[in-house]
């Protein structure tokens, strides 16, 4: 058969296109431009080439000394969050009721702080952990710790991630509770059979199980966290000193405060292009782990006359050893 | 290894307080013998899984007591009984190697890795799983899932019981029959206790030396295949073995006569105490039931269609608003669709309340 030629059929692309160029390619492009140029204000721009680039990533200038530390903060943080969040979020899905009106109540209960927007959540810990009107500075004070997210940097750690972990363990935990749900009640019946402990319950059923869902879980959660800006420039203004600035605070800094456009847009490319690449590769991670999924789920049908007695071994894949 | 006895068991998923009537599994008292090929026969929603899953306490019974040799152990946990169980749908450790899900029941109890290394070869090699015990229990097909089931369930060698839960369902039926016999084989090597669920008579004649029959939620009658077939105690278990099942016709009974619609059908026995409240029935297997030409003296009836089964014909015939079945013999017959039918009196039974009643001799 023919295929029809219809040059037309482009012009049904051309509103796609349009909105595309407009909200992404030329604004994109127009940080391409600033990142070549200075500017000293009065619309006035200097060619500079790759010079910010260079800059950027050479640690003994200002500019690269502040954006590999806010750089080192913002890894360092999305660590810990995902250190503290994955497990914490995997311990409250296992400890939800299966059945019965208590779900509806622990998925509400769960929903909520995923419902407030950004900037709310930073003014009530902005608020909750004040010394002086805050109940939880206020109580920790009169307890005898001397808490001061203001003035102390450890403090000022703690109080962004306890809250982070307040703001998105929930998510975690939703999405492993879907996982959980999926298991056939007959695997936890053949592990009772089997003599399974709890331990080995988790470790044979649950956990594979959940495997999709939580690199799913991860994810979104580094992805969410490597851009974290409202919250904590709520909290602590990315202080004290420069001990909370992460990468996006920086970057509105340098962009807005000093209006330094040409530093900003090569920051911004560099940021932008790291986590392209964070997402590419657990992108990659999960097709793969999808790719090994599907092998496995076509060799399952049982309708399909099989004549050898024996096991027959798909010949497919080689294990992929991605997800694990 | 052990004597299984169910003592007043009965459950209900509406709680011991519900009317007896809807309970799934009403009162049962009777005894598996150790070393025994049990199946447990019924249509589904009989009850059969209830009560398996009662005797691997995955379900607590309403009431009752089950007692291994003697020792009652209703109250406890799946875990601390010495059972094992194979389910409808095969369940793998698929992180595991297949060895690994083999040794699962027992390294969870602690047995040596010596003795646990020996039953895993052993069921490896019985199981025809040898070549794929080092290999990843991921993508293997439903036979090869459903044999790993199996192997987990018999790996154990000091169980009380290994109970099957309809485990041949999403095997092909060509492989049914090859693993039916591997465990009938297995059955006779290992010398376990087996009960199977099953609601295919076939499956279940062909497995068990003692057929349990279940229907709403009572067991009917519990047999050898023979004894199924030759004297069902129950007309439900008389309708459900057999194919086509047993001819139950409503009767007058009287001495050693049975007059169904006016005509007399003679009784190897007496039955002369039935209740007159009962409701009386007569049933007999198509099988003892010969189609002739029409003669005086015999029950007439219409015949409606022949079906060929190969080795045996039988005829479906109508007399009255009774349908039954009775063999055709070769070079059967009939001009004008009549014919008379021939029942061989001694496999006549009577039933009053579906239940059988013996005669007296």
């Amino acid at each position: 058969m023919d295929k029809t030629v219809n040059q037309k059929a482009w012009f049904l692309v051309l509103p796609v296109f349009l909105v595309v160029a407009f909200s992404a390619v030329l604004p994109l492009m127009t940080v391409v431009n600033y990142s070549m140029q200075d500017t000293f204000g009065n619309n006035q721009f200097f060619w500079n080439g790759v010079g910010w680039f260079k800059e950027l990533l050479d640690p003994s200038t200002d500019l690269g000394g502040r954006f590999l530390a806010s750089l080192g903060r913002n890894l360092f943080f999305s660590l810990v969050i995902l250190a503290i969040e994955v497990p914490l979020g995997i311990v409250v899905a296992l400890s939800m009721p299966r059945q019965g009106w208590t779900v509806a109540a622990c998925l509400v209960i769960l929903a909520l702080p995923l419902l407030i927007p950004w900037n709310v959540v930073g003014t009530i810990w902005q608020i909750f952990g004040r010394p002086d009107i805050g109940l939880l500075g206020y109580v920790l004070n009169a307890a005898g710790f001397d808490y001061n997210y203001v003035s102390n940097d450890i403090d000022a750690w703690v109080t962004v991630i306890v809250m982070d972990v307040w703001h998105w363990t929930s998510l975690v935990a939703l999405l492993c509770y879907a996982g959980l749900k999926s298991i056939p009640e007959a695997y936890y019946q053949a592990a009772q059979i089997d003599g399974a402990s709890r331990w080995a319950v988790f470790k044979a059923i649950q956990l594979p199980k959940m495997n999709r869902v939580l690199l799913i879980a991860v994810l979104l959660r580094f992805m969410d966290s490597f851009m974290i800006y409202t919250e904590p420039f709520v909290v602590t203004g990315g202080g004290p000193g420069n001990s909370t600035t992460f990468v996006s605070i920086e970057l509105v800094k340098i962009a807005l405060g000093q209006f330094d456009l040409g530093k900003a847009a090569a920051l911004s490319l560099v940021y932008n292009l790291i986590i392209l690449i964070v997402c590419w590769i657990f992108y990659t991670v999960m097709t793969n782990a999808g790719v090994e999924r599907k092998v496995q789920a076509e060799s399952e049908p049982a309708a399909e006359p099989k004549p050898a007695t024996a096991i027959k071994p798909v010949p497919a894949l080689k294990p992929k050893e991605g997800v694990a | 290894m052990a004597r299984i006895d169910l003592v007043d068991l009965a459950h209900s998923y509406g709680g011991n307080d519900a009317p007896q009537e809807s309970f799934a599994l009403k009162p049962v008292t009777m005894t598996w013998r150790q070393g025994g090929a049990y199946a447990l026969l019924g249509p589904s929603g009989c009850g059969k899984t209830t009560l398996l899953n009662v005797i691997s306490g995955i379900i607590t019974p309403s009431r009752g007591k089950i007692l291994f040799d003697e020792v009652d152990i209703t109250p406890l946990s799946t875990q601390k009984r010495n059972i094992a169980q194979v389910f409808q749908f095969p369940v793998i450790y698929d992180t595991m190697t297949v060895g690994q899900n083999l040794a699962f029941p027992l390294k969870n109890r602690g047995v040596p890795k010596a003795e646990i290394d020996k039953r895993v070869a052993e069921i490896g090699r019985l199981l025809d799983l040898e070549p794929y015990l080092n290999r990843k229990a991921t993508r293997l097909t439903a036979d090869a899932k459903q044999k790993i089931s199996l192997g987990r369930g018999l790996v154990r060698s000091d169980v009380a019981a290994v109970l099957f839960d309809e485990p041949l369902t999403v095997i092909d039926p060509e492989l049914k029959w090859q693993l039916r016999s591997k465990l009938k084989a297995l059955h006779r090597e290992l010398d376990l206790t087996m009960i199977y669920v099953t609601h295919d008579q076939t499956e279940a004649l062909t497995f068990a030396d003692t057929v349990v029959v279940m229907h709403d939620g009572r067991v009917v009658q519990s047999g050898t295949p023979a004894e199924l077939f030759d004297k069902p105690a129950h007309t439900f278990v008389g309708y459900f073995i057999g194919s086509p099942g047993m001819n139950i016709l409503p009767a007058e009974v009287r001495g050693r006569e049975a007059r169904v619609g006016g005509h007399v059908i003679a009784l190897n026995r007496a039955y002369d105490n039935l209740s007159a409240a009962a409701k009386i029935e007569i049933g007999v297997r198509p099988e003892f039931v010969e189609v002739v030409a029409p003669a005086p003296g015999l029950l007439t009836a219409k015949i409606e269609r022949l079906d060929d089964l190969g080795r045996i014909r039988f005829a479906r015939a109508r007399f009255g608003d009774a349908k039954l079945a009775a063999r055709a013999p070769a070079g059967f017959t009939s001009a004008d669709g009549m014919a008379g039918l021939k029942f061989d009196p001694s496999h006549v039974h009577v039933y009053a309340d579906s239940l059988l009643v013996e005669g007296a001799a």
